[in-house]
């Protein structure tokens, strides 16, 4: 289980987190929903230590995040999939994978991992030898998905995965989700795309300027009046 | 065989072996650029080093009946150190609170550093260095191809073709590409971004420590700046090859020896005597100069909007 409380983050003087708590339990799907700037990926961020926490607490089964070295987060069983993908353009599409378990102690399992990965991207099978770069949006996004579970993470932050994808690309990377989350992975997922977050999520949180103004079940925010109006454009 | 053919064929060897040192100097450069975008430029000096050291421990090691070159361990073994001391000492804590530019002011310091330190200890003169090959010279008929020559081509070759299947095959070479091109997504794949640079800032200085025992094989002689032109020149090579590639270092290393062992011996005939060898040196910058407005990316080079 995730667990973050009263966190707070600056950039300089720009206080980009203004003390949030959250939590996701294990087994669950999390959205947090915001505009352009609400703190969302800056969440995301310091939960895997890339940037680091001003105050308060994020605890992941038992473990201080804010105590762990951001390259020993991925061997605690937690994935982060980042916003804009960050696949190895120069990599070739196995070798990024064989990247994401790059923290593995046993590299007997790479093989493995590579063909669940297959398993869940049969696309990336094809492409295995060509260079990332050359990818679509789409294809460069199931890269980073592919790569984000070939650390075996029993939790995976998702950072905007349907950004610049077509909307039947954005289908297939939710019902991968889905799918992930039927194998019992816990994933908390940042969207722009409000309305497909909240309609696969169990709970949801709506972040607004570095605060948390609402919270809950995902299906009662989705209906609810004011979510609909900020963000669903109804 | 005519004779001038025979000189054409030794020039081609002898530029070739000049650019094996090249190429093993430029990547080092190459591959510190690659990862943390700095221009190393006391990576020159790593060389002379390198070239001290040998000048040091060469006498002993003959002494305890060993072959001279059997100094290049104890070469590589401190270059590594200087290299890996620099990065950390110097370079780690200026890239964490500086930019890219104090850097490169840190890197021309740590140039003077190392040329005047060497000059206040060892003196500014030059100091003769034992022969560390002694192989017998291979005849094709008139064409004679000295042993060092044949040897630092074919060591140069094996050096460059294993550090590309290191880089392309093992787990440590992959992460030192992924974090060469994005740190972000290294750390997240547990990758630790600080030790992959100290094996980059390790493995180029000891390819300095290789290239000086290949130098001093050819030019026996050591001085507090030697590095620096032999450095420049390799650097030239790397940006010619595409800064930030290992095969385009190679590459640029040798086209940049070709290119100065061709002109030293043809360019006083070719142009009536009007430009004489002595502009070699003058001949390979203006290569950079060439490369630089021409392809800036170099041969082997991705197109990316970065500078020094």
């Amino acid at each position: 289980m995730l667990d973050i409380k009263d966190l707070k983050v600056s950039y300089g003087a720009v206080e980009a987190l203004k003390g949030i708590s959250l939590h996701v339990d294990d087994g669950e799907i999390v959205s947090l929903i915001g505009a352009n700037g609400a703190g969302k990926t800056t969440t995301l961020h310091t939960i895997t230590g890339l940037v680091p926490a001003q105050s308060g607490s994020i605890t992941f089964n038992g473990h201080d995040l804010l105590a762990t070295k951001s390259g020993k987060i991925v061997t605690l069983g937690m994935a982060h999939i980042p916003e804009g993908r960050h696949v190895f353009t120069r990599m070739t599409v196995q070798e990024n994978l064989e990247m994401g378990a790059f923290s593995l102690k046993d590299q007997s399992g790479v093989g493995k991992g590579l063909e669940r990965a297959f398993e869940y991207f049969p696309r990336l099978k094809e492409r295995r030898n060509q260079l990332a770069g050359t990818l679509s949006g789409g294809e460069q996004q199931m890269v980073a998905m592919g790569r984000a579970l070939m650390s075996n993470p029993t939790t995976i932050l998702m950072d905007e995965p349907s950004m610049g994808l077509s909307p039947l690309l954005v289908k297939d990377i939710f019902s991968i989700i889905t799918m992930l989350h039927a194998k019992g992975i816990t994933i908390l997922l940042v969207e722009q795309n409000a309305k497909m977050a909240l309609s696969i999520a169990d709970r949801a949180y709506v972040l607004e300027t570095g605060r948390i103004t609402m919270e809950g079940d995902a299906n009662d925010l989705l209906h609810d009046e004011k979510v609909r109006r900020a963000y669903l454009g109804a | 065989m005519n004779s001038q053919l025979v000189m054409f064929i030794s020039q081609i060897f002898n530029g070739l072996k000049i650019g094996s040192v090249y190429s093993l100097v430029a990547l080092g450069y190459t591959m510190v650029y690659g990862i943390i975008r700095l221009i190393n430029f006391a990576h020159g000096d790593f060389i002379m080093v390198g070239a001290y050291v040998l000048m040091l421990t060469a006498p002993a090691i003959i002494a305890m009946g060993m072959p001279a070159w059997v100094a290049v361990i104890p070469a590589i073994l401190i270059c590594v150190a200087v290299g890996v001391i620099v990065e950390k000492a110097a370079y780690k804590p200026v890239r964490e609170r500086g930019n890219s530019m104090t850097a490169l002011i840190t890197a021309i310091a740590m140039s003077l550093l190392l040329e005047n330190g060497a000059q206040a200890v060892f003196g500014a003169d030059y100091k003769t260095i034992p022969t560390v090959f002694s192989i017998p010279s291979v005849n094709f008929g008139a064409l004679h191809i000295s042993g060092d020559t044949i040897l630092t081509i074919v060591l140069g070759l094996v050096i460059m073709v294993g550090l590309q299947l290191y880089v392309s095959y093992t787990k440590r070479g992959k992460a030192m590409r992924a974090v060469s091109e994005d740190k972000e997504a290294s750390i997240l794949m547990g990758v630790n971004i600080n030790s992959t640079i100290t094996l980059t800032f390790a493995i180029g200085s000891g390819l300095a420590a290789v290239a000086s025992l290949m130098y001093v094989a050819a030019y026996p002689q050591v001085s507090p700046t030697m590095g620096a032109m032999l450095g420049l020149k390799a650097f030239v090579a790397a940006v010619l090859g595409g800064i930030g590639s290992i095969p385009g270092a190679m590459i640029g290393g040798l086209t940049i020896g070709l290119i100065e062992s061709l002109t030293k011996a043809y360019i006083g005939t070719i142009t009536a005597g009007i430009i004489t060898s002595a502009f070699s040196d003058a001949i390979v910058f203006g290569i950079l100069i060439v490369v630089l407005l021409v392809k800036p990316s170099g041969i082997m080079g991705k197109n990316e909007g970065e500078k020094v």
